[in-house]
């Protein structure tokens, strides 16, 4: 199996996606927890282009970006796939992995980093790609069906994080009225062995929110 | 070689269209092409990709596939012959990785070159180059990604040897200049070079005469 480590950082859920899919499958690594402030020389080195976490380091050779990574770990270790085998739905998955990591994110983050009417204007955005995620998950117990797999990973910033969002920014995205098959998805998922093993620090998440929040606010009302 | 009622959904003047183009020719696979007209687009598009409305959207049998890496991924799998990922897991993820670098970083500083104006396009100008050198980095003195041939990073990336020059000519400034970047002018030459881009590019002067109508439009909108 050669030596694995992973360079990543428990409050972000770029890394914890990874962290969670290698424990999912089983497979023991060594997790090397960044100091985001305080990059190592040895992360700067395994990722020079975009300096950032996860970085997996698989018998010295590293691989950067999540997605990617999840795509390696599942070609690497076979056991407990992630993703599905037939293509169409394989490339399923893809298709709203990005929309999951670009689309919905994005408008996420412009509800949660604005404040007063720009967040007012921002959050029917955000609303749309929920609503949309909601159809797709509806009757499905996971994103990949009856088991939990590479798109559940995926869109797991959006059981653990936008909670927190919804807390510090005082607007609450997903909620059970507006969106009932991704927040029972939420529950569902929460559930998961592998995913318990390691959950993201709810208060460490929070802080760093509202530390975040705040600094935009003194920073806009300069 | 039949695909099956393999459809594709373009537009003529898309590189996004153009790197599924590439990946159906490189697996000599036969394919109905439907043009759109983005500015009314088909009932059937607006069906197949309800989520984004874009093109390209890849249609095999009844089922459609939209975004052009999950596309060109899909037909790698479906068609094992002439592969355009490496086998090797580890240089699969090079190859997703170098792609998403040019989806993520590139893309959006050459767009700002062409974009923007005045100081704002020097930045973009800037980081569309730093991005050029970082991919060369990629390009590992190799002739293509790929290696010998094309491959996965070419197909996704390749379309920048055309439109670049295309760019540099409409905004009057030159980005890629052969000393600073001899590897990627040397890849933009043999990209070019290479039979299944050669017969596939879009007609010069019909593209620079729709990117001058979209770069007016761009510069007039932000003003």
């Amino acid at each position: 199996m050669g030596e694995l480590k992973l360079f990543g950082n428990s409050i972000s859920f770029f890394s914890i996606r990874v962290e969670w899919a290698l424990k999912f499958k089983g497979i023991e690594y060594e997790f090397i927890e960044e100091d985001l402030t305080n990059k190592s020389p040895l992360l700067l080195k395994y990722n020079p282009v975009h300096k950032k976490i996860p970085v997996l380091l698989h018998n010295g050779k590293p691989i950067a970006e999540s997605l990617v990574i999840l795509e390696y770990i599942e070609e690497t270790w076979k056991v407990n796939p992630l993703l599905p085998e037939d293509p169409y739905e394989k490339a399923k998955a893809r298709f709203w992995a990005k929309f999951i990591d670009e689309k919905c994110l994005s408008s996420v983050l412009s509800v949660f980093f604005s404040q007063g009417e720009e967040q007012e204007k921002a959050v029917e955005p955000a609303l749309e790609t929920l609503k949309i995620l909601d159809e797709e998950i509806k009757g499905k117990k996971f994103f990949g069906g009856e088991s939990m797999g590479y798109l559940d990973l995926v869109a797991s910033w959006i059981s653990h994080w936008l909670p927190v969002f919804g807390e510090c920014s005082g607007v609450n995205l997903l909620s059970a009225e507006r969106f009932p098959s991704l927040y029972a998805w939420s529950e569902n998922f929460n559930k998961v062995d592998a995913i318990k093993e390691k959950l993201p620090p709810r208060e460490q998440l929070v802080a760093i929110s509202a530390r975040r929040k705040s600094q935009l606010a003194a920073a806009e009302n300069k | 070689m039949a695909g099956e009622g393999v459809k594709l959904f373009g537009m003529w003047a898309s590189p996004y269209v153009l790197r599924v183009i590439w990946a159906l020719k490189l697996k000599g696979i036969e394919y109905e092409y439907i043009e759109e007209d983005l500015s009314n687009k088909s009932p059937l598009l607006l069906q197949y990709n309800s989520v984004y409305k874009k093109v390209p959207v890849l249609v095999y049998g009844q089922k459609p596939v939209a975004e052009s890496l999950v596309i060109i991924e899909f037909i790698d799998e479906m068609w094992k012959h002439n592969p355009i990922l490496p086998e090797d897991p580890y240089e699969r993820a090079m190859a997703r990785f170098w792609a998403k670098f040019v989806e993520e970083k590139f893309i959006p500083a050459i767009f700002g070159t062409f974009s923007k104006l005045g100081e704002e396009q020097e930045k973009f100008m800037e980081e569309a180059k730093k991005n050029l050198r970082i991919l060369e980095e990629g390009l590992q003195g190799k002739k293509f990604f790929g290696g010998e041939t094309i491959g996965f990073v070419d197909v996704v990336g390749g379309w920048i040897a055309y439109w670049v020059p295309v760019i540099e000519e409409i905004i009057g400034i030159k980005i890629v200049e052969e000393e600073s970047l001899p590897l990627i002018n040397k890849w933009f030459k043999d990209i070019l070079d290479f039979n299944i881009v050669k017969e596939s590019l879009p007609p010069r002067d019909k593209l620079v005469a729709l990117q001058k109508v979209y770069r007016e439009m761009l510069l007039g909108s932000s003003a």
